[in-house]
C-alpha cells in the first residue's frame, strides 16, 4: 500500500459503475463511455443529491397517508372493520403472536422511518462536507440498501390476505386506500438509496489538504 | 514491477479508494483497505456452479409460479391462490398500481433475473462473448434488488397466521417451491462473480477481452 490514500477521481481515473473497469478518460470534463461495457461514465452519480432529496421528501409525504388510511377492510355478514398498519400490528399482538407483531412493526414502521432519517442524515452530512465518522456513514448506507426491501412485507401480507379471503357473502377482505401509499414509500426509499452515491461520504475526508 | 499485470488496479465502488488487487488464492476475498467493502472474491468455479444453480432455479420458478400457493377452507367453501393470482385480485379490487408492483416484485423481477442469468452464463461458455451479454448482465443486476421472493415468503407466512384465526389454511406446493427458490437464489448470489463474466465479454471499443486486459484498461 502506498502511504497516502488516494481516490481514483483524484488520480484522474474513473471506475465504471456497471462493470467495475478502471479507465482514464481522454477529457476530464467529458468522461464518455466505458471502453469495456459501453456504459456512460461519470465521476459521481449525476444529480445524486437532487434525486435523493426529491425521493426522500416524496416518501416522507406519502408516509402519512400510508399510516393514517386503512390497509385492509374485513366485511362479514354483520359487520365491516378497517385496519391501518398500526392496528394490524396491535391485532397480531393481542391475538397472541407477538413475534409476528414485532416483525411487522419493524418492517412496516421502523425500517421506513429509519431509512428516511438515515438518508436525510447522510445527505445533510455530505452536503456540509463532514469528515467525521465516514466508516459509520458508509455502513449506514449499506444497511439502508440491504434492508429496504423488507418493508414491502406488509404489501405482500395484504395482497395474500385479500387474495385468499374472498368467501362472499360470508366474509371478504378488500385492500384499503393506504396500500398504494405505503407501497410508494417503499419503492421511493429503495430508489433513494440507489441514487445516493456513497463515494461522496469519502470525498470530503480524502480531499487534498493545503 | 513484474507484478504489474497481475496486481490489478481497481477503485472501491463505495469509497473510490484507488488500490491494487493482489492475485487471490481460490476461496479468498479482497476487501477495500479503507472502507472494508468486498472488492473481489476468487471462486474456484465461478461459471459452472452458478449455471447449475440457475437451471435448477428456473425449474423451481416454473413450479412456484403455476402451482397453488395455499388454499383456504371455511364453512364448506374453498378458495386457493397462486402467486400471480394474488396480484390479480389486487387489480380486481381497484388497486391497479399496487397490483403491478406486487406482480413485478413477486413474479416479473425474479423470472427476468433467472432468465437473464441463464442466458449470460450459457453465452460466456465460449469467450469472447458478444457485447449483448454484458448488457443482459446489467439488466440482471437491475432486477436483483426488486426480486423479493424472501420478503414475499415472510408476507405469505404472516398472512397465513392472520387468516388461520378465521379459517383452515392448507399450504400448497407453490409455497414449498418459493422456499426452495429463496435458497437457490441466495446460493446463486454467493456462487457467482460478475468479474468472471466481464473478463470474457468482448469490449465495447472492439478489442478482444484477453488483449484488452493487458492494455490501456490497466492503470499505468
Amino acid at each position: 500500500m502506498s502511504a497516502a490514500a488516494l481516490s481514483a477521481a483524484q488520480a484522474g481515473f474513473l471506475s465504471c459503475e456497471i462493470c467495475g473497469l478502471l479507465s482514464r478518460p481522454a477529457a476530464a470534463a467529458q468522461p464518455g463511455h466505458c471502453p469495456r461495457c459501453g456504459a456512460p461514465l461519470a465521476w459521481r452519480r449525476h444529480h445524486s443529491f437532487q434525486y435523493t432529496w426529491a425521493l426522500v421528501i416524496a416518501a416522507a409525504i406519502f408516509y402519512i397517508p400510508a399510516n393514517v388510511l386503512p390497509v385492509l377492510t374485513t366485511n362479514t355478514l354483520v359487520s365491516s372493520t378497517s385496519d391501518t398498519i398500526m392496528s394490524g400490528v396491535i391485532y397480531l399482538y393481542t391475538s397472541g403472536s407477538w413475534p409476528l407483531a414485532l416483525i411487522v412493526l419493524v418492517a412496516s414502521v421502523m425500517i421506513p422511518l429509519g431509512k428516511l432519517a438515515t438518508l436525510a442524515y447522510l445527505l445533510v452530512t455530505v452536503q456540509r462536507g463532514s469528515v467525521k465518522s465516514t466508516h459509520d456513514r458508509t455502513r449506514l448506507h449499506r444497511i439502508v440498501e440491504l434492508i429496504g426491501r423488507w418493508s414491502m412485507l406488509d404489501v405482500f401480507v395484504d395482497t395474500f390476505v385479500v387474495a385468499l379471503v374472498q368467501l362472499q357473502p360470508l366474509m371478504s377482505v378488500e385492500p384499503g386506500p393506504g396500500v398504494p401509499f405505503f407501497m410508494a414509500v417503499v419503492v421511493l426509499t429503495m430508489l433513494a438509496a440507489q441514487t445516493f452515491d456513497p463515494r461522496f461520504i469519502w470525498d470530503a475526508a480524502g480531499a487534498p489538504r493545503g | 514491477m513484474a507484478s504489474g499485470l497481475t496486481a490489478q488496479p481497481v477503485a472501491c465502488p463505495d469509497c473510490d479508494l484507488l488500490q491494487r488487487l493482489p492475485p487471490l488464492p481460490p476461496g479468498a476475498k479482497a476487501r477495500c483497505a479503507r472502507c472494508g467493502k468486498t472488492l473481489a472474491v476468487q471462486l474456484a468455479d465461478p461459471l459452472d456452479r452458478p449455471l447449475a444453480l440457475t437451471v435448477t432455479a428456473a425449474i423451481v420458478l416454473i413450479i412456484a409460479n403455476t402451482a397453488p400457493l395455499m388454499g383456504l377452507e371455511a364453512a364448506g367453501r374453498q378458495a386457493s391462490t397462486t402467486l400471480i393470482g394474488g396480484a390479480y385480485q389486487m387489480w380486481l379490487q381497484g388497486r391497479e398500481i399496487t397490483a403491478v408492483v406486487v406482480a413485478f416484485c413477486a413474479v416479473i423481477a425474479p423470472t427476468s433475473y433467472v432468465l437473464f442469468m441463464l442466458t449470460v452464463l450459457l453465452a460466456v461458455r465460449r469467450p469472447p462473448a458478444p457485447r449483448w451479454v454484458g448488457e443482459l448482465l446489467r439488466w440482471a443486476d437491475f432486477m436483483q434488488p426488486w426480486s423479493m421472493s424472501e420478503v414475499m415468503m415472510l408476507g405469505i407466512l404472516v398472512a397465513l397466521i392472520k387468516i388461520a384465526a378465521l379459517a383452515r389454511v392448507i399450504p400448497g406446493v407453490g409455497m414449498y417451491a418459493v422456499g426452495a427458490l429463496i435458497v437457490l437464489l441466495a446460493a446463486l448470489m454467493i456462487a457467482f462473480d460478475p468479474r468472471a463474466v466481464w473478463e470474457r465479454v468482448a469490449w465495447a471499443d472492439g478489442r478482444s477481452p484477453s488483449a484488452a486486459a493487458l492494455g490501456a484498461g490497466a492503470a499505468r
